[in-house]
């Protein structure tokens, strides 16, 4: 039996005092948990799905709508760009690369996405099974669409209009289902991949007449439209002047996801400091009561603390005793605290439905977690700072007078 | 074993207070009395060694008290001195062999599960090793506080009122039980008390035997200096 044990003895002693100083704590703790492992995740996702896509051109509209429609895919995108203007960028000299995006279709809420194989590259997934598409009309699913939906191989189905629930049935032009990918931790687990052409093949079989010549079915190809296209730079100097190119001299936008994610972020940021602040007058309190806790805990031990130098112990070791109750409530509270924390962040992840989209909601360890426990340790040493000093100097004479 | 000299307390509000010097043999037995105010508890202070005197010396088992420094004193007093303070003081948050334990990590030697049995059983309580101080009898209680004054085998045993709260007859069996295990130990027995029963549950007729001595301080010694 050490120090640490006999601490959590005169811990337990008094279970009501302490479990409520535990959950005090707790909660300040879980909240700052919340907060860390939101933000962390937030800006997980972020720099996965952003990473590499210079700039995106769209529809003229709101850039960051654009941003949050074709990369992270969880915002409606502002409109169709000619694919005739997208081709004439790919020859621009400084365009490196472009992987066209076409949205409007989804399947309960997951999205069909046309585009090409350079997508699935640029995310560097692979197949886990079957492969990939080839025709139009053939789909690969990510990871978390084929476990959500039960959907196998060889699966037909028919997309709904429009990126909700519960649009028109476009019946008569069923996908089957030709691969499915890894999981990879990006935006891809939740998408339905498919060609371009398949989009379009979709639509205007839809909006086709049965006595369509070929040439009406010409004229609508070259009408052909996609929703943006993600663009790599051939050089970090186009980051000046292609933006502003596309902007002035085309009818479409050009948006920085990095420009506009950070924007976002500091919008946000208002609500996180509100928080912070809860969390933070909430570890404070939790502080002040385990103060006072230790505190009539001294004095009501005071013979109890006064006998163990009497038996021998050198101040030292009666206030360490004390400094190690205090060290328990720490600890305790760490734990309860991140796992609280982990529990709330799930919670809102599955309330949100946020699980397909932004949030993992599983149980992470993100580096900055680590701020939980020391801030645990931190709080409950330092409140216990003044009791300790009250235990280092308890006098055995007061013991030998208490009558 | 105990000796004190010219020894003298000024307590920081200013009365002093001034002792009569005595010589305590190994094995022998004080009997401190008087009046409650008088200074027994600043007497049995300065003989741990918790509190320095303001003049005076102090020796106990040939070791003078102001030769030791702080935390040697600590060390020193937890193996020389088995204290039973009056309201006994045992922890309420562990077992009766846990309180036992917890003197020994106090005293800062390696827990001796073998010992704490051994002396649990010599008074008689081996039995109530896993029980709660709260589950024990005043006299149970009063046995388990004696063997853990005792556990490190120390030369002298200050008893602090170990009367105080007993009613005749176990006020006799308390006395009787102290003075038998001081004795089978070899060790020096200081009572401190202003209950009379305890003079008379001394067996007089082995006064000599057992080197009683009485020390009764008067509240008259408190002086301002």
């Amino acid at each position: 039996m050490n120090t640490l044990f006999f601490a959590w003895q005169y811990l337990w002693a008094r279970p009501m005092g302490a479990a409520l100083n535990v959950l005090l704590l707790s909660l300040g703790l879980a909240s700052i948990t919340f907060l860390l492992l939101v933000g962390a995740q937030l800006s997980k996702a972020f720099d996965r799905d952003l990473a590499g896509i210079d700039v995106v051109v769209g529809a003229k509209g709101s850039p960051m709508q654009l941003i949050l429609s074709g990369v992270l895919h969880i915002d409606v995108p502002p409109g169709n760009v000619p694919l005739k203007a997208v081709r004439e960028l790919e020859k621009h000299p400084m365009v490196s690369s472009i992987i066209p995006i076409s949205l409007g279709d989804s399947l309960q809420g997951f999205r069909i996405v046309g585009t090409s194989h350079a997508y699935l590259e640029h995310y560097q997934a692979t197949v886990a099974q079957g492969a990939l598409w080839t025709q139009p009309l053939q789909v690969v699913l990510g990871a978390t669409v084929a476990r959500k939906l039960g959907l196998q191989l060889g699966n037909t189905f028919a997309g709904a209009h429009g990126l909700g629930g519960g649009g028109h049935m476009h019946d008569d032009s069923a996908y089957t289902v030709i691969g499915i990918l890894e999981p990879s931790g990006s935006v891809l687990d939740r998408l339905i991949l498919t060609d371009t052409a398949s989009v379009w093949k979709v639509h205007e079989d839809y909006t086709a007449a049965p006595d369509d010549t070929a040439e009406d079915r010409k004229a609508m190809e070259d009408d052909r439209e996609i929703t943006m296209a993600l663009v790599k730079y051939r050089t970090p100097m186009a980051a000046m002047s292609f933006p502003r190119y596309v902007n002035t001299s085309t009818e479409m936008q050009a948006a920085a996801p990095a420009l506009e994610i950070t924007r976002l972020l500091s919008m946000l940021g208002l609500g996180t400091d509100v928080l912070r602040a809860f969390a933070g007058v909430l570890l404070l309190t939790a502080g002040l009561s385990v103060f006072i806790a230790l505190w009539s805990a001294v004095r009501e031990r005071k013979a109890d603390l006064a006998l163990l130098r009497m038996l021998g112990a050198p101040p030292a070791k009666v206030a360490a005793l004390l400094l190690c109750e205090a060290l328990w409530l720490g600890v305790l509270a760490s734990v309860v605290g991140l796992l609280l924390g982990q529990a709330f962040t799930g919670a809102l992840a599955w309330l949100l439905q946020l699980d397909n989209s932004l949030l993992i909601g599983g149980m992470v360890w993100p580096l900055q977690l680590w701020v939980v426990p020391c801030l645990a340790l931190g709080v409950s040493l330092v409140s216990a700072l003044l009791p300790t000093v009250a235990a280092y100097r308890v006098s055995v004479l007061e013991l030998l007078q208490s009558r | 074993m105990i000796q004190t000299r010219a020894l003298e307390y000024a307590y920081p509000g200013g009365a002093a207070l001034i002792f009569p010097d005595i010589d305590v043999a190994q094995g022998g037995v004080l009997l401190l009395s008087g009046p409650s105010g008088c200074g027994k508890s600043t007497w049995l202070a300065l003989v741990a060694g918790l509190v320095a005197p303001t003049s005076g010396e102090v020796t106990v088992a040939s070791q003078p008290l102001s030769a030791l420094k702080k935390i040697a004193g600590d060390a020193w007093r937890a193996r020389a001195i088995g204290f039973l303070p009056q309201k006994l003081h045992l922890t309420q948050a562990l077992t009766v062999f846990q309180n036992l334990a917890l003197a020994q990590w106090a005293a800062g030697v390696p827990e001796d599960a073998a010992r704490i049995q051994a002396t649990l059983q010599a008074l008689d309580v081996a039995e109530l090793a896993k029980r709660k101080p709260n589950q024990l009898s005043g006299g149970q209680a009063q046995r388990v506080a004696l063997a853990r004054a005792v556990l490190l085998q120390p030369q002298v045993i200050l008893a602090d009122e170990p009367t105080a709260s007993l009613d005749d007859e176990t006020a006799a069996d308390a006395v009787a039980l102290l003075l038998s295990t001081a004795s089978a130990r070899k060790a020096t027995l200081v009572i401190a008390t202003h209950d009379a029963r305890v003079a008379q549950a001394i067996p007089l007729k082995n006064n000599d035997q057992i080197g009683f001595q009485p020390l009764h301080l008067k509240r008259r010694q408190l002086s301002n200096t």
